[in-house]
């Protein structure tokens, strides 16, 4: 499928591909589009009944035999890992961290979608399907939609005969809250902490084939290169953090579930160890990366203190339900809260947006918090900042109501920036928080690489421009437990595949080696954490919560600059053979450079607005995303090209959901 | 802020280890810990050393992943709290603070502060789990849980398996680890048919492990930052005695 294109003057609408004298700028050139995704035909409710018959079976007797390497022990590695066991497979898994169960999934905070319709308010698998697709600006593709919806009420099934505690009410059925994007009330959550106890259930179950030995756990194991044999995904080289050892692994299918990538923009609320590596180094060999410009902003986080700054903490949106958002109505007031009257503050969302108000989704709330900074009218260090003000609920409600609502929010947010929300406003910006691009899977969630699969924010697959709230959890599980383990049968029924070729391993191996080498060869002035940030600004200035053509333009020019520099000045102390943090740093860096420019390019080419994407250019008189449906409602997979990426399109139908223009004023 | 770090640099398991000193200045109080880490580390790897290594990952609070002994004190004084979520504005100008790791026979130094707490994960393998393959799972409004034990599930449920209950107790027993993943267990209805089985074969795991046994000195639950509390060791050792009847 991924036959290398010619570069091409095809595509001479955007203006990415002929600059204004009409020559080629040659940022990409563009391929064949993608006709098949495998979906079956047929009406929607049927398709994946249909898939799941027609997917061929592996005899019992066979499973033992046929290997699979899963890297990645989220909810979406750590189920497919636990369920591949439990149907027999022989199942290698690979985290980074000291155990499976720190993957950073646990830090999900507020609650995981299904379509129970526990409530009788009108909920359905429909209406699930119907809100994610247009939730994510019709840029997600219906069947896989529609399959996610249908298998989400298993999920809450199997979790709660795991044991997982959801919150529960007097009658001693599930409770359920609303989230964003949604007017029913389907999310399911375990206090603040629903991604921590479903990862725990999922973790559990991966202990128990461990100990049944069906699943062989490597821990502080680093996958740096994938082998593919023959054409198909054959192995991974790994990197034993503790001792340096480089290792091969074979397999006869290997899946992806590395989570997402939103550290290329070094500050965001991902763990410190998320990184692109291991989808990264795939792409390299073959399998093609869908969408990576989209990329979700959250609206509530605690904003930037100083340069020293690690990573950035998310405060749940629900905080958006009483809290009232404003700032000084004239720019540079730094004047302390309580000297600033009433008819000097702008609550700038209930202004705008009457209707939502402060409730408005996550990309829109992000940008009119950066819009009025950019004004001048942010607060806090660097003015980079917007209040989020409990006065009047705790006027309203009364201390106490507030404090059980928000208490273990506020504290929070006192421990780390030392200040007292019941007493002052909170201050909040927006960080990055999610990735909606990841590699390119089909219905099967199997890559352009035949045998390399990719499961949870890994993939692209469901979410469209725009993840709505408590949907990742749904879909990293439906995935794992569900899906993956279903059609990965299909394709290990035509196996064993045989030995690995010789040659092709080693030469993964080597690469492996030579940029580790190179890593610790070039001692020069600078640390990786220092360009990883330098790179992270970048990113965040001009392909962030904004993006025009030109910032684009600087991004693509700044970013081959300073990996160059990277490379001639980076210094990485320590040796390859011993536990060595600076050196595994450095590696994520290198790849997250390479990740920032196709994320670049990509923004670039979609002149269109969509979801996450905003580009400036293209707003509508209100200053709303405008879509381009006409010319961009495609996925947009991105093959790796010595000469540059090569654009390859796959074209998104609407057969049940009518297209239309969000509205939230 | 200008402070005085001891901090303890050991190579490898083999290694005998000794406490460096480290001067960093211009700390600014709004750092967390390992920022202030993160800047000493970034001065160590410019001048050609090798970085001091500590576990980290989330740096929220929930991953479980780090953990230093603080002036004597694992996670640091503060209560309730992981290494990661302390900040700087707790210590005093000029102040001297020791920072070691975890220390117990089970949790081996791997390097400096990073130690090898796999043992808790075969803990779990011995049987803090439900049975239940993918796909077999009842609708899960068949079985109702009274919403006081679903909320005391819960809050045994959120050990985050840091380790530093172990590092805090004399006898260096994971009594409270273990206990709070029995007790979270145990209080629900899904967990009962494993219940007996599950309490012996983790704590034999957790004795072969070379865990201390508990003697109530409830240094644990002192410095545990999810404040699991002590009757979860109870709780567990009444499942233990209801198994070995
Ligand atoms: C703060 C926060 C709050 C969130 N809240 C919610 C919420 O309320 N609801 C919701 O639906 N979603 C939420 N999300 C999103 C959701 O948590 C994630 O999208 C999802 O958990 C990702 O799961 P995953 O299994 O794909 O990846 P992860 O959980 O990130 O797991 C990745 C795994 O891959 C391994 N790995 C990565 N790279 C390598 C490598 N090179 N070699 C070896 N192993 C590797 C890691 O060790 C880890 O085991 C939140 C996200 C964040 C950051
Ligand atoms: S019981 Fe507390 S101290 Fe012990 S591992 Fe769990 S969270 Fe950490
Ligand atoms: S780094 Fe995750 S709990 Fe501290």
């Amino acid at each position: 499928m991924s036959k290398r294109g010619e570069r091409t003057k095809k595509n001479s609408r955007s203006a990415d591909v002929i600059d204004e004298g009409g020559r080629v700028t040659g940022y990409y050139a563009e391929g064949e589009p993608i006709r098949d995704t495998k979906a079956p035909e047929g009406p929607i409710e049927d398709r994946w009944e249909k898939r799941k018959f027609g997917a061929k079976l592996v005899n019992p007797a066979n499973k033992r035999k046929l290997h699979v390497i899963v890297v990645g022990t989220g909810l979406a590695g750590g189920s497919a890992a636990a369920t591949l066991g439990e149907l027999g497979y022989n199942v290698t898994s690979f985290c980074y961290q000291d155990s499976p169960r720190r993957a950073h999934s646990i830090a999900a905070q507020g609650g995981i979608n299904a379509a129970k319709n526990y409530r009788g308010d009108g909920d359905s698998i429909y209406r699930l399907f119907y809100d994610t697709v247009k939730g994510g600006d019709f840029r997600a593709r219906e069947s896989n939609v529609y399959r996610l919806a249908q298998v989400s009420v298993n999920i809450i099934d199997q979790a709660v005969a795991q044991g997982v505690p959801f919150a529960r009410e007097y009658g001693g059925l599930l409770d359920t809250r609303s989230f964003g994007g949604a007017q029913v009330s389907r999310t399911f959550y375990a206090r603040g902490q629903t991604g921590q106890q479903l990862l725990l259930g999922a973790y559990q179950a991966l202990e128990r084939q461990i100990a049944a030995g069906t699943v062989k756990m490597n821990t502080r194991h680093e996958m740096l290169e994938l082998i593919v044999s023959d054409g198909r995904a054959r192995g991974v080289i790994v990197r034993d953090m503790v001792t340096g050892e480089i290792e091969r692994h074979t397999a006869d299918a290997v899946v992806l579930a590395t989570g997402g990538y939103g550290n290329v923009f070094f500050l965001s609320t991902n763990a410190k160890g998320c990184n692109t590596t291991a989808i990264w180094r795939a792409h390299r060999r073959g399998a093609m990366f869908a969408n990576p410009c989209y990329t979700q902003i959250h609206p509530t986080c605690i904003p930037v203190s100083g340069d020293y700054q690690s990573k950035l903490t998310l405060m749940s949106e629900s905080l958006r339900n009483d809290g009232r958002v404003w700032v000084p109505l004239k720019a540079g007031d730094d004047r302390p809260v309580a000297e600033i009257p009433e008819d000097e503050r702008d609550y700038y969302l209930e202004r705008i947006y009457p209707a939502f108000g402060n409730l408005v989704p996550r990309d829109i709330a992000s940008r009119a918090a950066k819009n009025v900074c950019d004004e001048g009218r942010g607060v806090g260090p660097g003015g980079l900042g917007v209040y989020l003000d409990f006065a009047d609920a705790i006027r309203r409600l009364g201390r106490d109501a507030v404090e059980k609502k928000y208490g273990n929010l506020f504290e929070m947010y006192e421990r780390i920036t030392g200040e007292d929300p019941y007493t002052q406003p909170m201050r909040i910006y927006p960080a990055v928080h999610y990735t909606m691009g990841g590699l390119w899977v089909d219905y099967d969630l199997q890559s352009t690489i035949p045998g390399l699969f990719v499961v949870g924010e890994a993939n692209f697959s469901d979410h469209g421009a725009n993840r709505l709230g408590a949907s990742a959890l749904m879909q990293g599980l439906a995935d794992g437990y569900f899906v993956l383990p279903t059609t990965i049968g299909d394709y290990l029924a035509n196996g064993p595949y045989g030995e690995v070729d010789e040659e092709a391993a080693a030469e993964a191996e080597t690469a492996v080696r030579t940029k580790i080498e190179k890593l610790l060869s070039v001692n020069g002035t600078r640390t990786a954490d220092s360009y990883h940030r330098e790179l992270g600004r970048i990113m965040w200035d001009y392909c962030g919560m904004e993006r025009t053509e030109e910032s684009l333009r600087k991004a693509l020019e700044r970013i081959p600059e300073l990996r160059e520099e990277f490379w001639q000045n980076v210094k990485v102390s320590g040796q390859a053979e011993e536990l060595n943090q600076a050196l595994e740093r450095a590696g994520r860096v290198a790849d997250f450079f390479d990740l920032a420019e196709l994320m670049c390019v990509d923004a670039l080419h979609r002149t269109e607005s969509c979801g996450g994407h905003f580009r400036a250019e293209s707003q509508d008189a209100d200053g709303e995303a405008l879509r381009d449906d006409e010319n961009f409602a495609y996925v947009a997979a991105w093959e790796y090209g010595e000469q540059g990426p090569i654009l390859h399109k796959e074209a998104l139908d609407y057969e049940y959901v009518k297209m239309s223009q969000r509205s939230y004023k | 802020m200008n402070l005085t770090l001891k901090v303890w640099r050991q190579n490898g398991p083999q290694d005998k280890g000794r406490m460096v000193t480290y001067r960093v200045e211009d700390v600014s109080p709004d750092m967390s810990f390992l920022e202030m880490l993160d800047v000493l580390n970034e001065r160590l790897i410019l001048e050609g050393d090798d970085p001091i290594a500590f576990d980290h990952d989330c740096r929220e609070g929930i991953c479980g992943m780090c953990g230093m002994v603080i002036n004597g004190v694992a996670h640091g004084e503060q209560v309730a709290t992981t290494t990661c979520q302390l900040h700087m504005r707790h210590f005093e100008d000029n102040a001297v603070i020791t920072i070691e790791p975890w220390r117990a026979a089970p949790f081996p130094v791997v390097k400096d502060l990073v130690v090898d707490r796999s043992a808790f994960d075969r803990i779990i393998q011995a049987g803090g789990f439900i049975s239940v393959p993918a796909g077999s799972a009842p609708d899960a409004h068949s079985v109702p849980v009274k919403k006081v034990d679903a909320d005391a599930a819960f809050d045994a449920a959120t050990c985050i398996g840091c380790g530093a209950c172990v590092a805090a107790c004399p006898n260096g027993s994971a009594s409270l680890f273990t206990a709070a993943k029995i007790t979270h267990l145990s209080l629900l209805p899904q967990g009962q048919p494993e219940r007996d089985s599950r309490a012996k074969a983790m704590v034999e795991q957790m004795d072969a492990e070379g865990f201390g046994g508990c003697t109530n000195t409830g240094e644990c639950t002192a410095v545990c930052p999810k404040g699991i509390p002590l009757d979860t060791i109870a709780q567990m050792n009444r499942d233990y005695l209801r198994s070995s009847k």
